[in-house]
């Protein structure tokens, strides 16, 4: 019993890290239509500009997180300026090959910058300690994560339900053309949510910084596919289902680890088939 | 008609040409020229799903691993005769094929390619975590290239590569000209009609769904014939070609070279395989430089190499006349 509880923990600190991913992934798909396959890099970019602010300048962990992600928004920026956004009109593959050529571009660019080993970033001090539950120690930070992810979701969940900026988020998503004649203008509000989507993404590699440990130039290799899959499940563009996805997920996978070593990735994917194969729109998609 | 014999003797001239490259070039630019009809099959395979059919698939690097690993464990544990290895290998991945796309060809567009990426990277960790049977992150090792026979005649030894090279020119010859016969049957025309649009050809009795689940488990026949064979070629089998990043290398490869001709795959493979020798020899960054390239292709020069070029000849007679 009370390792079933700490595998449940340590399955919902994962899932909020996959949720961080798939937020923005999901926001970005639901209002631009694109799949961003370099959203897997904004993390892992994440990371290490926060990694950077830490370990060099010399400033707190929180200074890090601040201005770790805001750096990424950068380059979010200049890809969705001067690259995606012409390419919104043409066929499917090229606007994933876009942002796959992305992923090699900003792949190498850590290597170059930060080498191709594995960085570890200093100890924290402030939520580094571990509190007892059910007679094991648990990380503080984790908690800390664990509490993250709802109140991103619920920020989010505010931000496009009651802001005036949501309800145009929203309308644009759903009629581009009209919310054009009604005087939207479409394509600033596009750049704005990839930003937006950018800084989810890196949030969540500036969260993990402490977490994972150890920085290595694949890291955002493999959270992209986890939140494809969590997008898969939960219903592309949908962020409820983007959230229940990634709990499942993360749950699942941290019982994967503890009973089924050898089979712990398997184990989703099977999940992933069967909800395909029962409800193909995801839990939380609408139907076609 | 004339285009047609053009073609085929252009075809023929570019056999001729094969078959003297072990005999004129050095060892590299051969084992070079392997790597480039390997990848070559993998990708003009791969094009009778995307260029063809208009399914992009992000999961073709598990059938090639299928077709590495069916050769591999055949050859460890029942017989090492290449040719049945690289039967069992290509059977693999069509029954690989068949079991991924009876789930995956229910969808189009990203959902398709979702699934074909998570169903791939799903094989890639099988491989990874089944230390006992497929090696794990080490690969499959001990994998032998024994003298061809045929029913225990006619040996012929394929051991150095400049003897393994004509092993894989005869199954490039055939992968192109089966991608050339199926790109013109009625087939290959009904796949066109599913790609421009679907919702018709199903009105004009066009089974889609079964047509396009076909074309997939082709295309994966011939990812698993290329993975086969480079099994052969390094003699091991690794859990990277499942991984996702390889089973990008047809698109990229499609893409550069042009999706809406035979010639772009292949023009395509040559010119990847001979970029990453290059810029390999320069700077270890070539995912940077590959980056870049696909990145200026997509904004200015979406026809590829192939179609780039031939727009180029068809405007340069209009502009003598104007």
């Amino acid at each position: 019993m009370q390792s079933l509880v700490h595998v449940c923990l340590a399955g919902l600190s994962n899932g909020m890290f996959i949720w961080l991913v798939a937020s923005g992934l999901t926001l970005i798909f639901g209002v631009l239509g694109v799949l961003n396959f370099a959203h897997g890099s904004f993390y892992m970019l994440g990371a290490y500009c926060c990694f950077t602010v830490l370990s060099h300048l010399g400033a707190g962990y929180w200074a890090g997180l601040l201005l770790g992600p805001l750096a990424v928004c950068a380059a979010g920026y200049v890809v969705e300026r001067f690259f995606l956004r012409h390419v919104y009109r043409i066929a499917l593959p090229y606007q994933l090959l876009l942002t796959f050529a992305f992923v090699l571009i900003f792949d190498n660019l850590v290597k170059i910058v930060w080498g191709g080993g594995a960085l570890s970033p200093p100890q924290l001090t402030f939520l580094g300690g571990s509190i007892p539950i059910l007679g094991r120690k648990y990380p503080v930070y984790n908690l800390f994560i664990i509490a993250m992810g709802p109140a991103v979701a619920l920020g989010l969940h505010l931000l496009l339900e009651r802001t005036w900026y949501g309800k145009i988020i929203r309308a644009a998503s759903s009629d581009r053309e009209m919310s054009s004649a009604i005087g939207v203008r479409v394509p600033t509000l596009f750049t704005g949510v990839f930003v937006f989507g950018t800084w989810l993404g890196a949030l969540g590699g500036g969260l993990a910084v402490p977490y994972v440990g150890l920085l290595t130039p694949g890291m955002g290799e493999t959270i992209i596919i986890e939140a494809f899959i969590v997008a898969v499940i939960g219903g592309l563009g949908s962020l409820k289902g983007a959230f229940v996805g990634a709990l499942v997920i993360g749950v699942m996978s941290a019982f994967g680890t503890r009973f089924f070593p050898t089979f712990d990735m398997f184990l989703i994917f099977i999940l992933m088939a069967g909800v395909l194969l029962v409800r193909p729109q995801g839990l939380f998609g609408a139907t076609r | 008609m004339s285009a047609g014999y053009r073609n085929a003797a252009a075809a023929a001239a570019v056999l001729l040409a094969l078959c003297a490259v072990p005999f004129l070039a050095g060892k590299f630019t051969t084992y070079l020229a392997i790597r480039i009809m390997l990848l070559g099959i993998f990708a003009v395979g791969y094009n009778l799903l995307l260029g063809q059919t208009g399914l992009l698939s992000f999961g073709h690097g598990a059938f090639y691993a299928a077709g590495a690993y069916g050769l591999g464990l055949f050859g460890v544990h029942v017989s090492n005769n290449p040719l049945l290895g690289v039967a069992a290998g290509v059977a693999a991945a069509v029954l690989l094929a068949l079991l991924v796309g009876y789930l995956c060809v229910r969808h189009t567009e990203i959902y398709f390619a979702m699934l074909t990426l998570a169903f791939g990277m799903m094989v890639f960790s099988l491989v990874w975590n089944a230390r006992e049977i497929t090696g794990g992150d080490d690969g499959l090792i001990g994998i032998v290239r024994a003298p061809v026979s045929i029913f225990g005649m006619a040996r012929m030894p394929i051991g150095k590569d400049s003897q393994f090279y004509f092993f894989v020119l005869f199954f490039f010859a055939l992968s192109v000209w089966a991608a050339h016969r199926i790109r013109h049957s009625p087939f290959g025309l009904a796949l066109s009609g599913i790609r421009e649009n679907a919702r018709r050809s199903e009105f004009a009795g066009v089974p889609v769904r079964r047509y396009r689940l076909a074309v997939f488990v082709v295309s994966g026949a011939f990812a698993g014939l290329a993975g086969s064979l480079e099994a052969l070629l390094e003699s091991n089998a690794r859990p990277f070609m499942a991984h996702w990043t390889h089973s990008a290398e047809p698109v990229l490869v499609s893409l550069l070279g042009g999706l809406s001709s035979l010639a772009g795959p292949l023009v395509g493979s040559a010119i990847f395989v001979a970029m990453r020798e290059i810029i390999q020899r320069f700077t270890e960054n070539w995912m940077l430089g590959f980056g870049i390239v696909l990145l200026v292709i997509i904004m200015g020069f979406r026809g590829g190499v192939t179609g780039t070029l031939s727009a180029l000849f068809r405007k340069a007679p209009a502009r003598e006349r104007g």
